[in-house]
């Protein structure tokens, strides 16, 4: 079928300018729960994936706010130990698990994936919804856990306190991890199969833009790291409900073997956290800046670099369990390599900014917030791949602040500010701008007054998941409280907003950003086959000026970046 | 080979998003079956992942341990495990055999006897393991307070045996499974089988179960029965 | 300025500590100055319809400078990782003359037990000055061990050693937390760490209730739990003789060397069967359970003070007497070729213990 091509410059006519019985956009494509709960089209799987992981964000939210009342004092208030024990590790759990690792790749990255090559769907659609449901039935498992009693192991279930010695519902939760992580390496597959295997004619690999590659790489991830992670947890299961000694010391078993796999898993989990937003603010940055990226190849080889060293460095966070000097050495110089392809990628932002023409819409606050708490967070990785250093601060707020800048101050950024990028073309519809600022920037300011005085309480040697406190701590712990406060109210607010807009936002047009990438050129919603033709790709992306020449104020992208046949 | 069957075949398997390209359906029925292909490879890729690091854990223990394991080893029956080897290399050879038969289209009652050779040989292992559990719990080779050996470690390298060949035992099931889907249809069908993508997933899958096998038989069955 | 923003620094290791911590602070500060210095100056001056120079980039910038700044962080970085790699180089060797406490964590508390006996819970006394090594192990779960005015921390693995040292530089009173969670009271296993000036220390360390020292409760133990049925000479039980055989190669069955460490000991008592010394058979039952860590130590410490034997002596040019055949005499068997070489060496210490 070959739709009329209408003459505005993107070649495609606005859903609102013509009505000629264009197929309806996927969201009007089939009603009823079946319609959502059956589907393999990748943009409901991708709106599913949303609603839940929203769910396990407030319900993680809920247990972090718990935990900062109760650190308003160096006492005992609100809850018991047991109870505060309980709480900082569903937080781990749920955030880590649930939240994070899904969010952009199963929203962002579920809808946006196909679109940006020019595919109709992912490779393996039925497989996707396999996804969902194996993220939902884990994340189920482990809110059983939560309702039964919950677990006070912390997220990172230490043996042999998790296998012997721990009176929480370890087994359940154990085993709602295990099955999300099958969700992710489904994803993983999917992924890598439909980069391979689906791109448009034209699209090769070095035209890919920087989202996709970070899909890519965070994928491979998935599929290389999330296995050992099965295997940890499947052994702490066995061990604990079935008495089958691999960890327990009294027969010859060793502890830090446990944490040698786990960290094997989780140090990759953490690049799995932050390279798709990486490739959120690639696409944030240079369509506010209508500027093609500061060295597209430079970036493309440091995620690359990222997600392949990120496998060898998981020592560096066993540098106080007893390895020998040598081992800590070659992490902890493993750990400052990683480092670099990330510094790569700070300045290749920023240089993107150089000479362009810098608007300050909603996405593009984000994006700023993320290059300078990204910064921040990076740079105190530095102080914590340094041993003399790592050893004070290990297990103190100092770590707990370092991956907060990251996990929350870079990701969860990232993933808002690609949530107002996209939203149009999700939903239809434009959210207020206004109030989108403002949460963006009370945001930025609620973080760093929550997270910074944590470095602070941290160096000065209050250790983490403590419920109680020397009292020489609590300056620091008021002020984080405090901006806990403020960050609640900046999460709340696009809850709001944003739920409003779908009602009654103003209606989006195809490409209200005019922003390049093959998803602008269909509808907002698209369909439900994602295009009205079939794409083309003759260009790199980031078409916003011709290249060598820099970008003219008011200049609309050039249109021969990719035609719809 | 081309043909009106094979292209009507082609047409029948092809699904989204690849009956969306734009091309034949002949190309683009070849892109879904490397697909898959290619879909099944990566997922193995994570396997290999998920056994290396169970065998990564019995290196730890059996170098830290050389003794313990060594007598524990002893304790295995070699019988049942040998056999068992037997039968799982003769299913991956059935299984080689039905797929080429489906990838050509050719000596259809081959095809499916391979096919049920396969799933029978498979279960004949589990019914063997079955038997050497039973020896086993009888033996008290359950880690706990009655375990047979007086090394403590060995109980390690036995609670490692169960986990392992529990985890070996439901991936083979799974793989049961999946030939026996396979050989219901292609009974039900002669055409469904033909250069079917399923096919060649399954057998992928097949061979990778074998090929844990391969890894465990020497790590439970052979260690202090050297020299 | 900065002594509120930093505990305070009470070892030597933590002069170290801080001088890395205060180089990172103020390499991390330019960096995040720079950054953030730039995307300001850029974003403001480059804003949607401003009038500054925007002509096309020279291809310097987008690769010279590219391949500058990779540069440049890897140096960086690289040095950095070397400044701190050279500190803590220093701090993994324990000095030869540390003094030696042993540390028992478990839930929810702390024990610690000086060599000459002295115990004490959730506290330790130490003099200013001096090389203090810690051996730690724990009776339940892991903990650490975390004396932040020390910038120390060390966990204390179950079954197993662990070890540190320290050396204070100023007397007082320190806190210590453990910061590993373990539990439902993780957050009150606090204790303190006391400095003193030596002369204080030694009018503590006599005044302790505790006057046995460690090495006579061990050799009061040896004889009451039956060590000596089987070790002390003139015993008909075929066991080894104990003497002088800290710190010595052990020959284990089946051809490896051990060294007779404190770990090994340790596994002696609780695991025998482990570890067969060559020659003997494994009839010496498990200790597990009958003896507690600090008794352990205790039989440790008596061991210690047998004292190490001298080499064995041996004639230039022949091997050593050794034989794998049990119970027999260790002969020279004939096969021996003269003019194999001699080892005279202790061998490399076995895995036991971690530093």
């Amino acid at each position: 079928m070959s739709a009329p091509v209408a003459a505005s410059p993107t070649g495609l006519a606005d859903r609102d300018e013509l009505d000629l019985g264009l197929p309806p956009s996927y969201l009007a494509d089939g009603h009823g729960v079946g319609s959502w709960l059956l589907t393999t089209d990748h943009k409901r799987i991708a709106i599913l994936y949303a609603v839940t992981i929203t769910l396990f964000f407030f319900l993680g939210g809920a247990a972090a706010t718990l935990v900062r009342l109760e650190l308003f004092t160096p006492e005992a208030d609100i809850v018991r130990a047991d109870t505060y024990n309980k709480l900082f590790t569903l937080h781990g759990v749920v955030m880590v698990w649930f939240f994070l690792i899904p969010s952009i790749p199963n929203t962002l990255g579920n809808f946006l994936l196909p679109l940006m090559i020019g595919a109709r769907d992912v490779a393996f659609p039925k497989l996707n919804l396999v996804s969902w449901y194996l993220n939902v039935g884990g994340g189920l498992l482990a809110v059983a856990a939560l309702l039964a009693g919950g677990v006070d192991t912390g997220w990172t279930f230490y043996v042999p306190y998790s296998t012997v010695f721990s009176n929480g519902w370890v087994s359940l939760t154990v085993l709602g991890v295990f099955t999300t992580g099958f969700s992710s390496i489904a994803t993983g597959v999917n992924f890598i199969a439909t980069i391979h295997m689906l791109r448009a004619p034209g699209l090769s690999w070095f035209r890919l833009p920087l989202f996709v590659w970070a899909m890519y790489t965070t994928s491979l991830m998935f599929v290389l790291a999330t296995p050992v992670l099965a295997v940890t947890l499947l052994l702490v299961f066995a061990e604990r409900s079935f008495g089958l000694p691999i960890f327990d010391p009294a027969r010859g078993g060793d502890p830090v073997l446990f944490q040698h796999l786990f960290w094997f898993y989780s140090h990759p989990a953490v690049y799995i956290m932050i390279l798709p937003a990486m490739g959120v603010i690639s696409e944030l940055i240079t369509c506010f800046a209508r500027r093609r990226i500061f060295g597209y190849t430079f970036m493309v080889y440091a995620l690359v670099a990222i997600a392949v060293i990120g496998f060898f460095t998981w020592g560096h966070h066993m540098f106080t369990s007893g390895m020998s000097s040598y081992a800590a050495l070659v992490f902890s110089f493993l750990s400052f390599i990683v480092a670099v392809p990330s510094a790569i990628k700070v300045f290749n932002w920023t240089g993107t900014l150089y000479r362009g023409q810098v608007g300050f819409e909603s996405p593009m606050l984000y994006a700023l917030g993320f290059v300078g708490l990204f910064t921040l967070g990076g740079l105190t990785g530095l102080f914590l791949a340094s041993i003399p250093v790592d050893v004070h601060v290990q297990d103190t707020y100092f770590v707990v602040a370092h991956f907060h800048y990251i996990m929350v101050g870079a990701s969860v950024s990232a993933y808002f500010g690609g949530l107002h990028f996209w939203w149009p073309k999700i939903t239809g519809r434009m959210y207020p701008e206004t109030w989108a600022r403002f949460a963006a920037i009370l945001m930025f300011f609620g973080f760093n007054l929550t997270f910074f005085p944590q470095f602070i309480a941290g160096y000065l040697g209050m250790p983490r998941r403590y419920h109680v406190y020397p009292p020489e701590f609590q300056v620091w712990n008021v002020l984080s409280s405090s901006g806990a406060a403020v960050l609640a109210v900046a999460y709340l607010m696009p809850l709001g907003y944003l739920t409003w807009s779908l009602l009654f936002g103003e209606r989006a047009r195809n490409n209200p950003w005019d922003a390049s990438g093959l998803e602008w050129r269909t509808s907002s919603p698209p369909p439900r086959d994602n295009f009205f033709g079939a794409p083309r790709v003759q260009g790199g992306p980031y078409s916003y000026h011709p290249e060598g020449v820099a970008p003219i104020h008011d200049q609309p992208r050039i249109p021969a970046q990719g035609s719809l046949t | 080979m081309s043909g009106a069957p094979g292209e009507a075949g082609a047409a029948a398997h092809l699904r989204e998003p690849w009956s969306e390209l734009e091309t034949g359906p002949a190309a683009a029925f070849a892109r879904q079956r490397d697909g898959a292909t290619f879909g099944i490879w990566i997922f193995l890729a994570s396997e290999v992942l998920f056994f290396a690091a169970l065998f990564l854990i019995y290196t730890a223990y059996r170098i830290a341990n050389p003794e313990a394991f060594a007598a524990a080893g002893r304790a295995t029956n070699i019988v049942y495990g040998t056999l068992n080897t037997a039968i799982l290399l003769t299913s991956s050879l059935t299984m080689a055999m039905a797929a080429q038969g489906a990838e050509k289209g050719l000596f259809r009652r081959l095809t499916l006897g391979c096919l049920a050779a396969t799933a029978a040989l498979g279960l004949a292992f589990l019914v063997v393991k079955g038997f050497e559990y039973r020896e086993d719990i009888e033996k008290h080779l359950v880690p706990g307070a009655h375990f047979a050996l007086r090394q403590a470690p060995a109980q390690i390298f036995f609670g490692f045996y169960w986990l392992v060949t529990v985890v070996h035992a439901i991936h083979l099931g799974i793989g049961i499974g999946l030939v026996t889907r396979l050989l219901v249809k292609g009974w039900r069908d002669p055409d469904v089988l033909t250069e079917n993508p399923q096919v060649e997933v399954t057998a992928l899958y097949w061979h990778l179960v074998d090929l844990v096998w391969v890894f465990l038989y020497p790590m439970l069955y052979l260690p202090g029965r050297a020299g | 300025m900065f002594a509120r923003l930093m505990p305070e620094a009470a070892s030597v290791q933590a002069g170290l500590t801080d001088r890395i911590f205060l180089g990172l602070t103020i390499v991390s500060g330019l960096t995040l100055a720079l950054v953030v210095g730039l995307i300001l100056v850029f974003a403001i001056r480059y804003r949607r319809g401003s009038k500054a120079d925007r002509h096309p980039l020279p291809a310097i910038v987008s690769r010279e400078f590219e391949i500058g700044w990779t540069a440049a962080t890897i140096f960086l970085f690289l040095f950095v990782f070397w400044w701190a790699a050279s500190a803590e180089i220093g701090a993994y060797s324990v000095p030869r003359d540390a003094i030696e406490i042993h540390v028992v964590a478990k839930q929810w508390m702390w024990k610690t037990q000086a060599s000459n006996g002295a115990r004490e819970i959730n506290e330790l006394h130490v003099p200013v000055n001096a090389p203090v090594k810690l051996i730690l192990t724990s009776q339940d779960v892991i903990h650490s061990f975390y004396v932040p005015a020390f910038r120390l921390k060390r966990d204390a693995l179950p079954d197993q050693l662990t070890e540190t040292w320290f050396q204070a530089t100023k007397t007082g009173t320190y806190g210590l937390l453990c910061t590993e969670y373990c539990g439902t009271d993780h957050a009150r296993m606090l204790g303190r760490v006391i400095v003193m000036e030596p002369e204080d220390y030694a009018r503590w360390l006599s005044a302790q209730p505790e006057g046995d020292d460690l090495a006579h409760q061990g050799e009061r133990l040896f004889s009451e739990r039956g060590c000596a049925g089987c070790h002390a000479p003139g015993s008909t039980v075929h066991a080894p003789d104990l003497a002088g055989i800290w710190g010595r190669p052990v020959p284990l069955e089946g051809g490896r060397i051990a060294t007779a460490d404190a770990a090994y000991i340790r596994d002696s008592i609780l695991q025998p069967g482990r570890d067969v010394v060559a020659g003997y058979r494994p009839i010496m039952p498990s200790y597990a359970g009958l003896l507690s860590d600090g008794e352990i130590q205790a039989l440790t410490a008596y061991l210690r003070g047998l004292g190490s034997a001298p080499a064995v002596a041996r004639t230039p040019g022949l091997p050593d007497l050794r034989s794998n055949v049990p119970g027999s005499a260790p002969e020279r068997s004939p096969a021996m070729v003269p003019g194999a070489p001699v080892q005279d060496r202790p061998a490399p210490a076995g895995p036991a213990v971690r530093p």
